[in-house]
């Protein structure tokens, strides 16, 4: 059995470009207003709760400030975010993906059960090489990977749309959900930042545990250890 | 891996995609693609939401304590100081286009008729909010009263504000012009316009951005096409810095 399905993996790579490009061209737009407010209204920067640093250029799309070439890139990218992300979370409960691998069992909500995961995980562990070692997620990454596909991603796509003044109009209790539309951006950025937060970890456990096996079994899926239970 | 070899890898892998987004939007295929997708944009919320969905009215405590005023501020022509100071009394908004009966009126014609008061939030493209309440007709009673031709197919506006040496203008299809809550404001929380937010007639299109929002209204036209107006593409901002036509995103 493959490691990774297909699906996992047409998704996988799918929402990383178009997070990458949702996220940089967010920042030029972040760029626009600097200020953070909650409720419905706020545009005077003495009423944000944050006030955010003007990103370098090289860290935006475009690499020059163009808010309307950004919104473009944003706008655009939203859609094969949004509609993959839909897809994905279809097939994986088809086919049992997310019931086998992601779900959690109340055992995992236990800090031994952290500690043995993170332990797995430290330098010099290779954990599962030795034969009859589970190779299904553990349980941090079980919480880990379904906060940031059940939680995360899709408030991605929930702010977003509730930042829209058309789409609101459509659904408003979306905004009132969120209490009001200055909240709903503060939460996208928040959000934002959380996956940026996932993303960084998410690189540096590949690039400490095989980076070329990793990466290459998210590519070709990889062939799951034998004796495995998983 | 080195640390300093894993910092240059993640640099460039951030740089590449943006280095190809900027090579690729200012070829031709992604403008197409951008084009798109606001289309899409656009027909899934006329899908989702009725011609008629109103955007949200808010009760008069919330409010904002004040509605911040963006683009032009103060006009400084000599025909605008001077229908300022004389309190608009001789100002006009002209109905013309595709209509039989072209329209001239007056600030007393249009509080003549039929009111239209909301409060109404304003979301600037750059992210901002602001609650406000909005006096004026629905420019619904204006196309009626002019005889809309059935070629019409925009509503273009404009406006008495130069920026950057072009004619501010804007337009929107007949949906957003029907739309219970495009109205041509002259009060603003029970008072006439301020200068810096369109004195003394200005636009509401409440289910988009707030430069669609024409301020310092001088006439409305209707036409087939906006192809031949200004840069042709339907807007003074969408024209200077190609922005979206379609502002409900």
């Amino acid at each position: 059995m493959k490691r990774h399905s297909l699906i996992t993996r047409i998704w996988h790579w799918i929402n990383a470009a178009a997070v990458i490009v949702l996220f940089m061209s967010g920042l030029t737009i972040s760029n626009a207003h600097r200020h953070l407010y909650w409720g419905n209204y706020g545009f005077d920067p003495a009423d944000a709760w944050l006030h955010v640093i003007r990103f370098p250029a090289w860290a935006t799309i475009p690499q020059r400030y163009d808010l309307a070439e950004a919104r473009d890139w944003h706008n655009t990218s939203a859609w094969i975010f949004a509609l993959a992300l839909f897809m994905m979370w279809v097939a994986s409960i088809i086919t049992k993906h997310f019931w086998r691998d992601i779900a959690t069992k109340p055992s995992d909500w236990t800090p031994r059960a952290w500690l043995t995961s993170i332990k797995d995980h430290l330098p010099g562990r290779t954990t599962g090489e030795a034969p009859g070692i589970d190779r299904s997620y553990n349980p941090v990454q079980r919480i880990a990977y379904g906060i940031v596909l059940g939680v995360f991603l899709p408030m991605m796509v929930f702010t977003g749309l509730a930042i829209s003044p058309g789409f609101e109009a459509a659904a408003p209790w979306l905004v009132d959900i969120l209490g009001g539309r200055q909240s709903a951006r503060s939460l996208h950025f928040v959000f934002a930042w959380g996956l940026f937060g996932f993303f960084v970890l998410h690189l540096l456990m590949v690039l400490l545990s095989n980076p070329l096996k990793q990466m290459a079994s998210m590519i070709t899926g990889g062939k799951r250890e034998e004796n495995s239970d998983a | 891996m080195p640390e300093i070899k894993r910092r240059t890898l993640l640099a460039g892998m951030a740089a590449l995609p943006a280095a190809a987004c900027t090579e690729l939007a200012e070829t031709g295929p992604a403008g197409d693609i951008f084009d798109a997708a606001e289309d899409w944009h656009r027909a899934a919320h006329r899908t989702l939401a009725s011609r008629q969905a109103l955007a949200p009215e808010y009760a008069p405590d919330e409010r904002s304590p004040d509605i911040k005023g963006n683009g032009t501020l103060r006009i400084e022509t000599p025909e605008y100081r001077a229908a300022k100071a004389n309190d608009f009394a001789d100002w006009r908004l002209s109905v013309t286009g595709l209509v039989d009966n072209p329209l001239s009126l007056s600030m007393d014609d249009l509080r003549a008729l039929p009111q239209r008061t909301q409060i109404t939030r304003h979301d600037c493209v750059e992210g901002w909010s602001a609650i406000a309440e909005w006096t004026g007709p629905q420019l619904s009673a204006l196309l009626d009263a002019a005889k809309l031709r059935k070629e019409a197919n925009f509503i273009i506006f404009r406006c008495a504000d130069v920026l950057y040496d072009r004619a501010y203008y804007e337009s929107v299809d007949l949906i957003d012009a029907y739309h219970p809550q495009t109205i041509i404001a002259h009060d603003l929380n029970g008072a006439p316009l301020p200068e810096k937010n369109g004195a003394p007639l200005r636009m509401r299109i409440e289910r988009q951005l707030g430069y669609k929002h024409a301020k310092y209204l001088t006439g409305i036209e209707a036409l087939a096409s906006f192809d031949d107006i200004e840069g042709g593409k339907g807007g003074f901002w969408e024209d200077l810095g190609d922005y979206q036509w379609y502002a409900g995103i």
